[in-house]
């Protein structure tokens, strides 16, 4: 089971991320666990200083909303590689 | 893991053809905008004058001029120099900027995190992160101050409307002013030693290993992302600008000459501190604010009260605050606010006094 976070502080930018990514995964029937990281110390473990940052299997992969397209191939490498 | 990487960095590497494309079309673009940007005046004058039928010279027929001519050059200005500036940012990231600002002595370092504050891609929502970032990796409070306040204080938005209405005489002004008060604010906070006034879970924060394997963008991308940005930000401003522009047409046909010289001019002392109060509250309204402005300033307003209130309408934003209140003490945010405050009022008796 692939896991993706989303680090976010809750900005509009990041909800928008959230929402993109919940998405895709549903639509694409993907095996995938989406989890809405908050907290400041957990979003800090990660090393980022913009948020949102896209997380997949504990690997960040983007920071920023790179777009959907760039999102969805991101997601799709991971799970089927 | 490793191979999934790879084999994504082969698959996406971009085919020279499709770079040259992207130019191309943004060359297309670029003369497009040429074309558009020289047929605003005429254009407007024959709305005005000959369509609507408004005489020359009428209060009427001014403030319609007036309206037609600066509308679509403020917006064909605002598209093709956030365009610009968000391609330039491309190049820059928060982490890239912590790495520079490593190791660097007052001064130097406050001088150029004003200038990185600038460049650096940034929106407010991650001012906490990056502030926990900055200071965890050991850069001094004071350099981090300076980061935080040229970013809001030198606002693309507020920047390219001071060019596009006031020339850029007074858009450079306003770009280095910002960047001065910036460094000098950064560099009292720092001597101030304010360092218990953050919040105590700040230092205990570990700050992970940043581990992004990003590609190099292409051109392409980079077109992508600031052709992006750019609708994000017109979309956000461009009807804040429109009621600025028609509040500023108004004034420019119906208020008699120098009517503002009493209440505004370099002799009303209090004007510049007034000025900077009522800046306060009217955060993210820079756009709609600048126009309305330039029309007071064309009756009599001095500039450095036009200049002191504009920074503090964008460089003192209580929703920045708000934010930074997680990681800051009240205490650190009020003496923040005060140098700045401050900062902006002596700009503005500075420059009533000297032009």
């Amino acid at each position: 089971m692939t896991t993706i976070k989303i680090l976010g502080t809750g900005c509009p930018t990041c909800r928008r991320l959230l929402d993109d990514v919940q998405k895709l995964v549903i639509n694409n029937n993907w095996q995938a666990n989406v989890e809405y990281i908050t907290e400041l110390p957990a979003i800090m473990a990660y090393g980022v200083m913009s948020t949102p940052a896209l997380v997949i299997n504990d690997k960040v992969v983007s920071v920023g909303h790179p777009g959907v397209p760039k999102v969805a191939r991101l997601i799709k490498d991971a799970i089927e590689p | 893991m490793e191979n999934i990487i790879k084999d994504t960095k082969d698959t996406i590497k971009p085919r020279p053809s499709s770079e040259w494309r992207s130019f191309a079309l943004v060359a297309g673009l670029v003369v497009i905008w040429l074309g558009l940007y020289n047929l605003i005046q005429p254009f407007a004058n024959w709305l005005a004058y000959d369509l609507l039928a408004q005489p020359e010279g009428s209060h009427l027929g001014e403030s319609l001029a007036f309206f037609f001519y600066d509308v679509p050059k403020i917006i064909l200005l605002l598209g093709g120099m956030i365009f610009l500036i968000t391609l330039v940012r491309s190049f820059f990231t928060s982490e890239q900027t912590r790495a520079w600002l490593g190791g660097k002595r007052e001064g130097v370092g406050n001088t150029l995190a004003a200038l990185l504050g600038v460049v650096t891609p940034f929106c407010s929502c991650s001012a906490v992160p990056l502030f926990i970032g900055f200071v965890e990796s050991g850069i001094p409070l004071g350099v981090t101050f300076s980061f935080l306040t040229a970013t809001p204080v030198v606002n693309e938005v507020a920047l390219v409307m001071l060019f596009g209405l006031f020339g850029w005489k007074i858009a450079g002004l306003y770009l280095i002013t910002g960047l001065i008060i910036a460094i000098i604010s950064g560099i009292i906070i720092g001597r101030l030693k304010l360092e218990r006034y953050v919040e105590d879970f700040v230092w205990q924060i570990k700050v992970g290993q940043v581990a992004i394997d990003q590609e190099k963008p292409t051109w392409t991308n980079r077109f992508k992302t600031a052709w992006e940005s750019t609708k994000e930000i017109v979309g956000k401003v461009w009807l804040y600008v429109i009621v600025g522009i028609a509040i500023g047409a108004g004034i420019h046909g119906y208020i008699p000459e120098d009517a503002m010289a009493h209440i505004l001019g370099r002799n009303a002392w209090w004007s510049v501190p007034a000025g900077v109060l009522l800046g306060l509250p009217l955060y993210s309204n820079a756009a709609g604010v600048i126009p309305v402005v330039q029309a007071l300033m064309e009756k009599g307003a001095a500039l450095g009260t036009v200049l002191a209130f504009m920074m503090s309408v964008v460089g003192l934003s209580l929703p920045e605050m708000v934010i930074l209140r997680r990681v800051l003490k009240p205490k650190l945010i009020g003496i923040f606010i005060a140098i700045l405050t401050i900062a902006i009022i002596l700009t503005g008796y500075l420059f009533n006094l000297i032009i």
